[in-house]
């Protein structure tokens, strides 16, 4: 089964890590990614630019709103997340636990589907 | 990370709103400094302990407002200070603190601390000297070192910054549009000074402060939040991102400067430069065009070629025109100067920089580019001299190690000319 790990935190809070901390975060995590990229189980690790970046589209009557934001409504914000292939919850459960150590934010466990696959290339430019 | 460390963060990011809502409520810089210093100091004692706080911010609004009453109380009174525990332990009371911290408050609040750093009367070092005290947090002997003056003399700019604040008729009420639209530019034009300071240091050892930068980045983060609509905004913070992108490359090895052409683009940071393109991107669909967005979308062209040779000469040249309608300056033109070197030669590129001498010619960069310029056309004594003009204005020894290459080169180049004639 695909699950997707969503990680929330308070971008606040993980804006002003310095970059030692935020090395550490991410090495400490693939350390934990070690085992499930040789067992085949890892998909890609999306990181979305913060919510400064984005951008809404709302319907307001029979118009499309497009708007500048999510707006800092909540305290917690979608950061990213990992997409991963376990038999079941415990073994996700059991690999974000170890993903999440010695860290304050959230994890969110979501299973997934591949609904239409695209037609991305396998290398995708990051910056195009 | 440590519980400690953890606090930490949340306590820098909860400082803007917390310092807001204190000074709101205290009218005073001291006593909100004071009350959220004392609140922070509980915050350590008793986060680890109970876990953190629902919302930091509005945590430490309470306890700091409280804990300054209890001291004024306890100033007249002589009563003692009621125990860590039952201060700490705020249940609802924190709550519904936090219920009424909407966010148009918050908003309210950090824009006038903001803007109260800013206020006209303030030489520019001293409204970068109390933002970064007041908004940042950062502490005296820090800012002391990032600007380079004794600590003595960083205190004393800034407690003259807070009385002149104090004498000054800071308005406390919400600012209206045309204050807001004001009080922004101002604003801006503070985080944008901060990040320059860091940037291109103004002095000393050091060529680029990265603290200063990632400061002013978590400024303008913060403003844009708080502004998600402004594509100037939008403009500065992505300039502040595509520049701070740079950083790992701009200085070798040696601490020698690389220029933009020769630095090693695998070293510029993606996150960052993503970040970057995407606001330059988002900006641009307001169709309001500002300094802080143009000059962010000619950055955005240099982070876009993946070699020196692919980058798009002819369109920062264009942008650099629209930069000199909206804000003229001989350093704009100076900066076209290179992309029309880059796209008619060194002969029209000159053209353009010598009738700027009289207003720059105490610039380190007119006489580095005159130079440059001078030596491509084969006129190495004319050369020569304005690079050793550039070095008696360098800065920091690593502007002048770097033209001191150029004469190096040209002295080579004049011995291998006058072996071979």
């Amino acid at each position: 089964m695909l699950y997707a790990i969503l990680c929330y935190h308070d971008e606040d809070v993980v804006m002003s890590w310095s970059k030692a901390e935020d090395e550490a975060v991410l090495a400490k995590r693939k350390r934990v990614q070690k085992e499930f990229i040789e067992r085949g189980k890892m998909g890609p690790a999306i990181r979305l630019v913060p919510t400064t970046g984005a951008t809404t589209l709302r319907a307001s009557g029979n118009e499309q709103l497009v708007l500048d934001g999510p707006f800092a409504e909540t305290k917690e914000q979608l950061l990213g997340f990992y997409l991963v292939d376990c038999e079941n919850l415990d073994e996700v459960v059991d690999f974000a636990k170890r993903m999440k150590e010695g860290e304050s934010c959230t994890f969110e466990i979501r299973p997934v589907q591949i609904f239409e696959k695209g037609v991305l290339p396998e290398e995708v430019k990051v910056a195009s | 990370m440590t519980d400690l460390a953890w606090i930490e963060t949340a306590l820098t990011g909860a400082r803007p709103q917390a310092m807001g809502a204190l000074l709101r409520y205290f009218r005073d810089l001291d006593r909100a400094e004071e009350a959220f210093q004392e609140a922070c100091l509980r915050a350590m004692k008793t986060w680890p302990v109970k876990g953190p706080p629902r919302d930091p911010a509005a945590w430490l609004i309470f306890v700091g407002r409280n804990a300054a009453l209890d001291s004024v109380r306890r100033d007249s009174r002589n009563t003692a200070l009621p125990p860590d525990e039952l201060i700490s332990d705020l249940g609802d009371a924190e709550a519904d603190m936090a219920e009424r911290l909407d966010d148009s408050h918050y908003r309210d609040d950090i824009l006038r601390l903001m803007f109260i750093c800013c206020h006209p009367d303030l030489p520019a070092t001293q409204q970068v000297a109390l933002a970064l005290r007041i908004v940042s947090g950062l502490s005296v002997r820090e800012i002391a070192n990032a600007f380079l003056v004794n600590e003595k003399a960083m205190e004393q700019r800034i407690t003259r910054a807070k009385r002149r604040v104090s004498e000054a008729d800071v308005p406390f009420a919400a600012p209206d549009a045309v204050d807001r639209a004001e009080r922004l530019a101002a604003v801006a034009a503070m985080i944008y000074l901060i990040f320059n300071e860091g940037y291109s240091a103004s002095g000393g050892e050091v060529h680029v402060r990265e603290p200063l930068c990632e400061e002013a980045i978590r400024l303008a983060r913060l403003l844009l939040r708080l502004f998600p609509a402004e594509p100037e905004i939008m403009g500065l913070l992505a300039l502040m991102l595509l520049q701070h992108a740079r950083t790992a490359a701009r200085l070798d090895a040696e601490g020698n400067i690389v220029l933009l052409e020769d630095q090693d683009r695998g070293l510029w940071n993606r996150d960052k430069i993503t970040e970057g393109l995407a606001l330059v991107d988002k900006a641009m669909r307001h169709r309001k065009p500002g300094p802080y967005q143009v000059q962010a979308a000619i950055a955005a062209l240099h982070a876009r070629a993946a070699k020196p040779e692919d980058t798009d000469w002819q369109e920062i040249n264009l942008l650099y025109q629209m930069l000199e309608r909206l804000q003229p300056s001989p350093i704009v033109r100076l900066n076209r100067a290179v992309a029309v070197f880059k796209l008619q030669g060194a002969e029209a590129a000159l053209l353009l920089v010598d009738p700027l001498k009289d207003r720059l010619s105490g610039y380190f960069y007119f006489h580095g580019v005159r130079g440059a310029l001078l030596m491509e056309l084969g006129r190495d004594r004319e050369a020569h001299i304005a690079f050793d003009k550039a070095i008696s204005l360098a800065r920091t020894p690593a502007e002048a190690a770097h033209i001191r290459q150029h004469i190096d080169r040209l002295i080579a180049e004049g011995k291998a000319k006058a072996k071979s004639a």
